[in-house]
């Protein structure tokens, strides 16, 4: 194979239609950025979750009247939920918050706002903080498991699962998470039938030299090689600019916006190193992508 | 050399056999012309020959290639030994005469100090010395065609199969490109030419091979057009 022809043949083909190759390269970054986007918000939500498995428990709200009389959690009722609590196999820990850390920790989340300055600590329940043990990624029976044991049981006044609160938002984030996806299915459809065009008018314009090339007998490799060049070309461009959009997309937007709550560990900040391995990821996806287009349109539209 | 066997070719869109039971063997070195009205599969014989096509029924031969049953990857190498001429040249107008000769070497991988060397020695056999710097749109009709034969020959093929090539040149060039046909035929290379040119086949009395309505109608060696046409 001689490189020096198909270096000359790309060049000619890549300048001989400068529109057309430049709409099939922002197509290309256009639908590439869609899916970095998706699979940095895949990244960030598996992250978050992470996070937040870790952190979120069962919370048992005791009654107004043992909430009162109980600041330690050794009175019979209470001291009864927590040892039925310990004993499951489910649960990994028991910590009891009373009144008055109920209300410090109240204070600490609405300072500032005059919630803050209604709530009485006796207005507040004590609590059975339940940690529960990881099974297989769930916490799931574990959850229901606490919810039976504790519903109805004297003392207990409600029984509010954190991972219910939480679950909107992983809801959220997913739904984010599948509209990109989905726009860049679009988009990435759009990027394949214009690098099939693009292709085939490549062909076309160049079917003077395809045919005498086909009757000398140059072998499939000559006559084709080209073509997927190009196309692989297309792809590998259209991917780096789609990673210089997602890095201009991270410094321009996402920075600002997830500043405040990346900040607290809310959720975990989008870092560069993500960004980065994501834009590499792409520029092998663009360029097979591209190539297998580029491949099958020529076996099925393009006689060479 | 090329041999069929009683070779059909049907095209989908048509009734009539394009081909109808074509027997032809053709020797090394041999001059044949391929004689009859349009229509006749003049063209369509010559395409099975290059595999640009597949013959519906019977056996086609190129050297010891199996035409037919050749499998897509081996069509290059029967393609590189046949070398093929049209009657619209079908050169890259944007190529110089050098270049035009010089790609059918390059994209069947020749070396450039090879295609150096024979690219000047294939132009100063067709007569084209000192052209090679020319634009296609720069030369006549009959040079063009040459630049086509050297092309065609440059590769040193064991067939040249030539389709209606004087079919665009006046009598006086169509002669010249007939002489240099003849030289290459003379150098042991199987000349196969489809014509409907009666003073060109009349005037070199080599084999003629009639087709009518896709049938052979008349094989004869030293012949002329025939009579009363
Ligand atoms: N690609 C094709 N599809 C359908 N019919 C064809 C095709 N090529 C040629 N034919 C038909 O086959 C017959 C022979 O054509 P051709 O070989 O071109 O004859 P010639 O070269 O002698 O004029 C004609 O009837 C023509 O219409
Ligand atoms: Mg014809």
């Amino acid at each position: 194979m001689r490189t020096d022809f198909v270096v000359r043949e790309v060049a000619t083909g890549l300048r001989r239609n400068v529109t057309m190759t430049a709409a099939m390269v922002l197509t290309t970054a256009i639908s590439l950025l869609m899916v970095g986007t998706g699979l940095l918000a895949v990244k960030t939500i598996d992250a978050t979750e992470a996070i937040y498995s870790d952190r979120l428990e069962i919370r048992v709200a005791l009654t107004q009247d043992v909430s009162t009389a109980d600041t330690d959690c050794t009175q019979p009722i209470c001291a009864g939920l927590r040892s039925t609590l310990e004993n499951s196999p489910l649960v990994a820990g028991v910590t009891y918050e009373n009144q008055q850390e109920a209300y410090e920790r109240f204070q600490e989340l609405f300072a500032g706002q005059s919630v803050a300055e209604l709530a009485r600590p006796q207005s507040l329940p004590a609590t059975l903080r339940v940690k529960l043990v990881d099974q297989d990624g769930s916490t799931e029976a574990g959850a229901a498991a606490v919810k039976q044991a504790m519903e109805n049981q004297v003392g207990v006044r409600t029984v509010i699962d954190q991972r219910d609160v939480v679950a909107k938002l992983f809801d959220f984030l997913g739904g984010v998470r599948n509209v990109t996806f989905a726009l860049a299915l679009v988009q990435a459809v759009a990027a394949l039938m214009l690098i099939s065009n693009t292709v085939q008018v490549s062909a076309y314009t160049r079917r003077t030299e395809v045919g005498v090339m086909r009757l000398v007998g140059a072998t499939r490799w000559y006559t084709q090689l080209p073509f997927l060049v190009e196309a692989v070309i297309t792809g590998v461009v259209g991917a780096v600019l789609a990673g210089v959009g997602l890095l201009v997309g991270k410094v321009a937007f996402i920075d600002s916006l997830l500043a405040g709550i990346a900040q607290n560990g809310v959720i975990p900040p989008v870092t560069l190193a993500d960004v980065l391995t994501v834009s590499a990821y792409l520029v092998p996806i663009g360029a097979v992508i591209a190539g297998i287009t580029g491949y099958v349109t020529l076996r099925l539209y393009v006689k060479v | 050399m090329i041999r069929l066997e009683r070779v059909t070719k049907m095209y989908r869109t048509s009734t009539r056999p394009a081909l109808d039971r074509v027997s032809v063997e053709v020797g090394k070195g041999e001059f044949v012309f391929l004689i009859g009205p349009s229509g006749s599969g003049k063209s369509t014989f010559l395409r099975l020959l290059l595999r640009e096509d597949v013959p519906t029924r019977g056996k086609i031969w190129v050297t010891d290639l199996d035409v037919a049953k050749l499998p897509r990857r081996k069509v290059p190498r029967l393609r590189q030994r046949i070398g093929v001429v049209f009657q619209d040249f079908r050169l890259l107008p944007n190529k110089t005469v050098g270049e035009n000769v010089a790609f059918a070497l390059e994209v069947i991988g020749k070396s450039p100090s090879t295609i150096r060397k024979v690219v000047p020695e294939v132009l100063e056999l067709v007569g084209l010395e000192g052209k090679a710097d020319r634009m296609p749109h720069e030369l006549s009709g009959g040079e063009q065609q040459r630049v086509a034969i050297a092309r065609a020959f440059v590769n040193r093929p064991l067939v040249l199969l030539a389709d209606e090539p004087t079919g665009n040149l006046d009598p006086d060039t169509s002669q010249d490109i007939m002489l240099l046909l003849e030289r290459i035929n003379r150098t042991g290379t199987t000349v196969v030419m489809a014509t409907h040119d009666h003073s060109i086949v009349d005037s070199m009395r080599r084999r003629v091979v009639e087709l009518d309505m896709g049938r052979v109608v008349r094989d004869e060696a030293h012949a002329v057009y025939g009579v009363g046409r």
